[in-house]
């Protein structure tokens, strides 16, 4: 458990930095589009009927939508507008942040006492006066309530922002919720909460003190915010140059590669970070803009999202499909293949799939039409599944997508019968898995590749410290690998399957 | 340039709302310097109306209103309003501020620096004690409240002075001090005041003059003495019949 906390402070100081500046943009956003809700009721209705329809949405399609939006944006001016990572999370926090201080500042200046404010025009007050002088200090401890349910909830909503490619403690949740390492998905859950509770309490301290007339109070919790926030700002800031960070997909593969990835850097004397959990989408996208300096894709991914090609060529001509496009069209480099495939490969169990005298997928599409797929939670959407289906005509009684872990289970328990495993998953050997062969080969090849961000294009000592790990990784260490933070049992972190398998590389 | 005794003017003056009601219809009317006028009549005659239209909480829609003959328009209506009282039955008082705090806004507005030592003057003006001037409105009764509100709007030396009901919520004993002490200060500082109110009987003993409202219209003009002998008009002869009438029958229960 304490090796779980060991990232909390690094991980605390980012959440909290994020959701306090998406915080006070929030407040200065909504207050003064409060004063004017007030005294307009065209623009009451559109501003609260707007931050209500965000509030709608679910965060994580929220945080999800600024991506392409961002992205498109970008294009528009002509780049610079970072797609993923703080912005797109600053942004939809913040939109998040509006409905409550927004709401209740509103209710409080339409339900203020109308002979206070009759009094504030006799004795002379000009407008901002009234503001000011009255209608500020009677609405205040209305706002401070609606600011902390703000608080509250985008420091809960923050842990969404791992998503994409924003460092918070939603890493520990998501990591811990892929490797099933429920002692990180605790640490994750208990630091969240204890932040939010500790700023509602700090909040309220203040709402009280301007309740009661306390300056001080209301000063020293808020000095105490500024304190907190400036602490979580301090390593934040020294300059990027000889940090890099290191971005790893959602699952145990990633993990245990972006492990060894970085081991290796800290020992070429770097300073390392860690993006983890990223969207299978984004995860380019943030190496193309240097977001990350590195992490490992896999050929037939690139091939078929990025480059949008349909036609399947052997594994080397991708490979080097992908280094050319890569490099001509986003300055990434691909350095090399690490030595195994990772491809995705239909899996059914060895007992059943010997009873039903399926090899392959042709003898698959066969018998679909009574079987079960369980898939991933992109595999639906992907090309390849669309490949497959044009090849061989596949169609299932049912498909479900679950989270990689739960894909499996579904397959083991018999809740699913067939499932599109990686082919390097250390659960295939492990559970007596059958897979099934591809004879059209409509899958195209998955080779682990090592892809280098613009930034450290010419950065040879960064390269050279890599360069080892090229060809270095069979599929069966990896699958081991894999499987000792996959399996059940004696399971292991991603740093101690990293430095098992750093132990093992092999030319 | 004559001593500004506040003299106000209204020249034709009308005010109605959208939906075809006329709260005030062409009144013209002039009040002299340093008089103390009363402003009767039923409810929804158009009182308030009139008196907002003064300190230009309304605005007319019709006609001008004149302060020593200058139109109340002329500068922004927040500076008018820092040199006229304005007390209104519901009284307003910041429930965030203390009673010395309330009291003292105007002066703050108007950029005074020592504000204690007026405070307490004040409050000793209306009756209450300077200890009061620590509290917080919701600790003070109907009455209490009322004089601070009072205090507030002398607190910058108006020439004028305009109120609203100001008695309407509170229990006769009160009021009768209350109206009294208002009468008093009218005196002591040369005031110029308007004071809207139901009461006949009030009206008849506080002020110099009665204007007698009806459905927006002014319809009586007199001083108490000609009103009491009938030469207000026909509606202010049945507001007057009221009070006359009960002070009548509380005489003969006494005989
Ligand atoms: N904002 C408004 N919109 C429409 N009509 C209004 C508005 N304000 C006042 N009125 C109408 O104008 C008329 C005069 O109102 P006013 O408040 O001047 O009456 P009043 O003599 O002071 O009555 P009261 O003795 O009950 O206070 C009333 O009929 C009222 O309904
Ligand atoms: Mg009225």
């Amino acid at each position: 458990m304490t090796a779980a906390f060991a990232r909390v402070p690094e991980l605390l100081a980012q959440h909290l930095l994020l959701a306090f500046a998406a915080l006070l943009l929030g407040i200065a956003i909504s207050l003064p589009l409060a004063v004017l809700s007030a005294r307009h009721r065209g623009v009451a209705r559109l501003a609260l009927g707007l931050a209500s329809l965000i509030q709608t949405i679910p965060s994580l399609a929220l945080l999800a939508l600024f991506y392409p939006l961002l992205l498109s944006l970008s294009a528009l001016v002509g780049g610079g507008i970072p797609a993923l990572g703080f912005l797109p999370s600053l942004l939809a926090l913040t939109l998040y942040a509006l409905l409550p201080i927004l709401r209740n500042a509103v209710t409080g200046l339409v339900t203020l006492d109308p002979a206070v404010r009759e009094a504030a025009d006799g004795v002379g007050m000009t407008r901002w006066q009234t503001l000011r002088l009255v209608e500020a200090p009677l609405v205040a401890p209305m706002v401070m309530a609606g600011i902390r349910t703000a608080a509250v909830w985008t420091i809960g909503a923050a842990t969404l922002s791992t998503t994409v490619g924003q460092p918070s403690l939603g890493d520990l949740i998501f990591a811990g919720l892929q490797t099933q390492n429920w002692a990180l998905v605790l640490a994750g859950c208990i630091a969240a909460a204890a932040l939010a509770l500790a700023v509602d309490a700090l909040l309220g301290l203040a709402e009280w003190g301007i309740a009661h007339r306390r300056r001080a109070l209301v000063w020293l919790s808020l000095g105490l915010l500024a304190a907190a926030a400036l602490t979580a700002l301090a390593p934040a800031l020294p300059g990027p140059r000889g940090v890099v960070t290191i971005g790893a997909k959602g699952f145990s593969e990633q993990y245990i590669l972006a492990r060894l990835i970085g081991a290796r850097l800290e020992a070429a004397g770097y300073t390392v970070r860690y993006r983890e959990g990223l969207g299978s989408g984004v995860a380019y996208g943030a190496l193309a803009s240097d977001a990350i300096d590195v992490y490992v894709d896999y050929s037939g991914t690139i091939w078929t999202n990025q480059m949008h090609r349909s036609d399947v060529p052997p594994r080397a001509a991708i490979v080097r499909g992908v280094a050319d496009w890569a490099k001509r069209t986003n300055d990434v480099t691909l350095l090399g293949t690490l030595g195994f495939e990772n491809a995705y490969a239909f899996v059914m169990r060895g007992d059943d799939a010997r009873r039903r005298g399926i090899a392959t997928i042709a003898d698959l599409a066969r018998e679909a039409p009574s079987l079960k797929l369980a898939t991933d939670i992109e595999f639906l959407e992907r090309s390849e599944w669309k490949a497959v289906q044009r090849a061989y005509g596949l169609r299932f009684a049912e498909a479900h997508p679950y989270q990689p872990t739960f894909m499996y289970r579904a397959l083991t328990s018999g809740t699913a019968d067939v499932i599109p495993a990686f082919s390097s998953d250390g659960r295939i050997a492990a559970q007596d898995l059958a897979v099934l062969q591809d004879p059209k080969g409509a899958i195209p090849g998955y080779d682990a590749v090592l892809l280098v961000a613009p930034r450290r294009a010419d950065d040879r000592r960064f390269q050279a410290a890599l360069r080892p790990l090229i060809g270095a990784i069979p599929v069966e260490r990896m699958r081991e690998a894999n499987y000792l933070v996959d399996r059940d049992a004696d399971k292991q972190s991603p740093d101690a399957a990293a430095r098992w398998l750093a132990a093992r590389l092999g030319r | 340039m004559p001593d500004p005794l506040r003299s106000v003017a209204f020249d034709g003056v009308g005010k109605s709302y959208p939906k075809g009601v006329r709260a005030v219809d062409g009144v013209s009317l002039e009040i002299a310097g340093g008089s103390f006028v009363a402003l009767v009549g039923a409810s929804g005659s158009g009182k308030s109306t009139l008196l907002k239209m003064v300190n230009r909480l309304i605005e007319p829609s019709a006609g001008r209103v004149t302060i020593d003959g200058i139109p109340v328009d002329a500068e922004p209506p927040h500076l008018l309003r820092r040199r006229i009282g304005y007390v209104f039955q519901n009284v307003g008082l910041f429930p965030h501020l203390t009673v010395g705090e309330n009291v003292a806004i105007g002066l703050k507005l108007a950029g005074a620096r020592d504000r204690s030592a007026r405070v307490a003057e004040l409050l000793r003006l209306v009756d209450l004690p300077e200890a009061m001037a620590a509290r917080m409105p919701d600790a003070l009764s109907g009455g209490q409240r009322q004089r601070v509100g009072v205090a507030r709007a002398l607190a910058t030396s108006p020439k004028l002075l305009l109120m609203d009901e100001p008695f309407g919520a509170l229990d006769p004993v009160t009021r009768d001090a209350l109206g009294k002490a208002i009468r008093a200060l009218h005196e002591a500082m040369d005031l110029t005041t308007i004071l809207v109110t139901h009461d006949m009987a009030e009206a008849l003993l506080l002020a110099d003059r009665i204007l007698v409202m009806e459905a927006g219209r002014l319809v009586g003009d007199a001083s108490p003495r000609d009103l009491l002998a009938g030469k207000g008009g026909a509606a202010a002869d049945a507001l007057v019949a009221v009070p006359r009438e009960q002070a009548e029958r509380l005489a003969a229960l006494a005989r």
